[in-house]
């Protein structure tokens, strides 16, 4: 079965009232938001079949046919709600252009084999549309706030200039706020110099712990295991609670060693996990033939051993990074004002004044983590294309 | 001539060693509530002290909803890290009777009225507590969308009980404390003897009862800038919050929002020190809160917020809004425009009745 297979549908019984139904729900909303419901459903379910009988019948080329339902649809937008209507309008257009044809030429075959039931289509399709809802759900609330965060007022709310595309509905200014801002630089000097440190000490600490745990011969290692991981298992609260006694008495509390020893031990874990999870993979006669031809244990570690669990180590060095950098809990107890880091400022930004700031910084975090992520994914592509493995 | 010299030498030594203001800190960390109300704090008050004390370094921290828990761990751990906390002066009298707030002889240690009225007097009413020296009055009261209210704008507290003439959301305070009363006169209850039937069982179930018309459309909020959002949002038609937060989206904020003064409470805000100082931070603590109390400090804040200054001698001295140019004398809680219908806010009882009405109102607020 070919990609292009045009195992066509009926058009009068299926492909017509399905876009008509479709279109019909947009006629409802359009309709219920205008205050005439069912006229508008009525109207949308007469658009629907004719459009889709139209372009079935008449406009055998799939690119001219969208082409021709993203124009209807974003000329009707227009004339509904002006400049907001257009946008949907064409996003609108541009889906049921796609869908009239998925339906029609019978793409929605197109992964499964000839022999399938329609029970077997339907649920496939049926998985597919409720990932794609998962997916959407998960991005959608961080779509959300980024054109928000472009809000030209002090709330959390799309203002009606916002959604008729004013531009004097926009503005930079919690952007310039965040930069202007001493409160939040300090906030974000204080977060980059606590995040680093506190991720080198688990790194460290963790690699260590985690190889020497490997190692059959050492006692109580359950025990010592889990006491090791155990920060985070307890709730957070209790250890920060813990913590803030014990740092107060030795006079770490509200200092920067104190924040970084304590996001350390809460990092910790992590890296024990992943490295210990790769391990297992490692193969231990490496280590003794490097011993054979003469290689100390250092030199053992540095160029055998930690080549090959290098990517145990940097993904729980990443999740190290990132506990200490979104943490706000316990630095809300070990820390002092002069330790105030981002999550802590977020935290005190919604409860105090709910400002858009947040939603500028969370939107600049997003996308550093954005290019972060992609930036070790390429190298990591790279540096396997250079030692001659290909990624699977 | 021997004397002098060592005299001099020494005060120079001593001066080399604490700078120029003697015996005092020269850091401090100063606790409130952030958002706009600190920032009229640092205006009015931190900045001008800084100005007048070279190398004095200050800290904000945005700690004052959490200060009893955090005095009372602090205090557990032997580190006392705060100079001077602004607090409620429900939580004042909590930290005082436990002892965590420093007692205050507000005339000996607090500046005199510019006309000589010590400042016990000053102040009057105000002192609630021996550790609670009095910053600002402020008050709970209603704003609401004044597209949503038709040609109909309230006028009366019980329009927040009117679901037929205001139908749509409104917002309250996810507490006990100023519902319970405000119900109780919308039942009818005389505004002398909420407090009498409210220490009653049945007088609790009359106003719960009162508070179940509506709690479908109620959304509770427990931080001051939740009605704010809400209200721009028109998420609700009406909301109770801080006299402040709702001058802020009405004045600065432009939005279509007006006030509903009648039935406000009025409550105080203060500062208190905590015990268990350093003798030099004790000395900062106490000249900071000597300088940032006076009659004309205290008038100062109002120039950046509408809370009125607890000082009988501030109000006189009340003028124009820093930036908006706008007179906010008629923007106080206390103006008598505004003042008309009050509720005073009884701390006594609130204290006796506080933890069980709290269950209580928790319980409700499951069922």
């Amino acid at each position: 079965m070919t990609a292009g297979n045009t195992c066509s549908v009926p058009l009068v019984p299926v492909v017509m009232p399905s876009t008509a139904i479709a279109v019909a729900l947009i006629g409802l909303l359009v309709g219920i938001a205008h205050g005439f419901a069912l006229p508008g459903a009525a109207v949308g379910a007469a658009i629907g079949a004719v459009l889709a009988f139209m372009l079935v019948r008449y406009v055998p080329d799939r690119r001219a046919g969208s082409l021709i339902a993203t124009g209807l649809f974003t000329f009707l937008g227009f004339a509904v709600s002006g400049l907001t209507g257009l946008v949907l309008g064409a996003i609108v257009g541009l889906t049921l252009g796609w869908f009239v044809y998925w339906l029609a030429r019978g793409t929605y075959r197109r992964n499964l084999p000839t022999y399938a039931s329609p029970v077997h289509v339907l649920s496939h399709n049926a998985f597919r549309a409720f990932c794609g809802a998962v997916l959407f759900f998960l991005i959608a609330p961080i779509l959300t706030i980024m054109p928000l965060s472009f809000n030209a007022q002090d709330f959390f709310t799309f203002t009606p200039e916002m959604l008729d595309f004013v531009a004097a509905g926009y503005s930079l200014k919690h952007y310039r706020d965040f930069f202007g801002n001493p409160d939040w630089q300090q906030a974000l000097r204080n977060s980059v110099q606590i995040a680093p440190v506190a991720t080198l000490l688990s790194v460290s600490f963790g690699t260590l712990a985690a190889i020497g745990l490997s190692q059959s011969d050492v006692p109580y290692r359950r025990t010592i295991m889990a006491v090791l991981i155990s920060p985070m298992i307890v709730p957070l609260i209790i250890s920060a609670a813990g913590m803030y006694f014990f740092y107060s008495r030795i006079g770490l509390q509200g200092t920067y060693l104190g924040v970084v020893l304590s996001h350390a031990a809460l990092g910790i874990p992590f890296v024990i996990i992943t490295v210990t999870a790769t391990l297992v993979g490692f193969d231990r006669s490496l280590t003794r033939a490097a011993a054979i031809m003469g290689a100390g244990p250092m030199r053992v570690f540095f160029r055998v051993q930690m080549p090959l669990i290098l990517p145990g180590v940097i993904s729980g060095g990443l999740f190290a990074f990132i506990t200490s950098f979104d943490e706000v809990v316990v630095v809300l107890f070990v820390g002092s004002v002069g330790q105030k880091t981002l999550p802590w400022q977020m935290f005190i930004g919604l409860r105090e004044q709910i400002s858009p700031t947040i939603l500028a910084v969370a939107t600049i975090l997003v996308a550093v983590s954005i290019v972060l992520l992609t930036t070790v994914e390429l190298l990591r592509r790279r540096s396997e294309r250079l030692r001659g493995i290909t990624p699977g | 001539m021997f004397r002098v010299t060592a005299f001099v030498v020494g005060t120079s030594l001593i001066a080399g060693f604490a700078n120029a203001d003697g015996h005092m800190a020269n850091s401090m960390t100063l606790v409130s509530w952030g958002g706009a109300y600190q920032k009229s704090q640092i205006n009015a008050y931190s900045d001008p002290y800084k100005a007048m004390h070279e190398g004095l370094e200050v800290v904000w921290s945005e700690s004052s909803a959490e200060a009893v828990a955090k005095l009372r761990a602090m205090n557990e751990a032997g580190n006392i890290t705060w100079d001077v906390v602004d607090v409620v002066a429900s939580d004042a009298i909590r930290l005082c009777d436990e002892g965590l707030a420093m007692e205050i002889d507000h005339d000996e240690l607090l500046a005199p009225a510019p006309d000589g009225t010590p400042a016990s007097e000053d102040f009057g009413s105000m002192i609630v507590s021996e550790c609670f020296i009095p910053q600002i009055v402020y008050s709970t009261t209603f704003g609401y969308r004044t597209d949503l209210v038709g040609g109909n704008p309230p006028s009366d507290i019980c329009a927040v009980f009117d679901l037929e003439t205001y139908p749509g959301n409104r917002s309250l305070e996810k507490r006990p404390i100023n519902n319970m009363e405000w119900a109780l006169l919308c039942d009818g209850v005389a505004k002398a003897d909420v407090y009498d039937v409210l220490a009653t069982p049945k007088g609790r179930a009359q106003a719960f009862a009162k508070l179940d018309t509506i709690k479908d459309s109620v959304i509770w909020w427990s931080a001051g800038a939740d009605t704010p959002q809400l209200l721009a949002d028109g998420e609700v038609v009406m909301g109770s919050t801080y006299n402040g937060r709702l001058f802020s989206v009405i004045e600065e904020q432009n939005q279509p929002v007006a006030m509903l003064w009648d039935a406000q409470v009025f409550d105080l805000d203060g500062w208190i020190i905590p015990t268990g100082l350093s003798e030099d931070r004790l000395a900062r603590a106490l000249d900071f809160v000597y300088f940032a109390t006076d009659t004309q400090r205290l008038a100062d804040q109002a120039k950046y917020i509408s809370y009125g200054p607890a000082r009988m001698s501030s109000a006189p001295l009340v003028s124009m809004h820093a930036t908006l140019g706008i007179e906010m004398g008629p923007h106080m809680p206390t103006d008598p425009e505004n003042a008309k219908n009050t509720f005073l806010y009884n701390y006594e009882w609130w204290a006796d009745y506080r933890d069980d009405i709290d269950d209580e109102f928790q319980a409700w607020l499951a069922r």
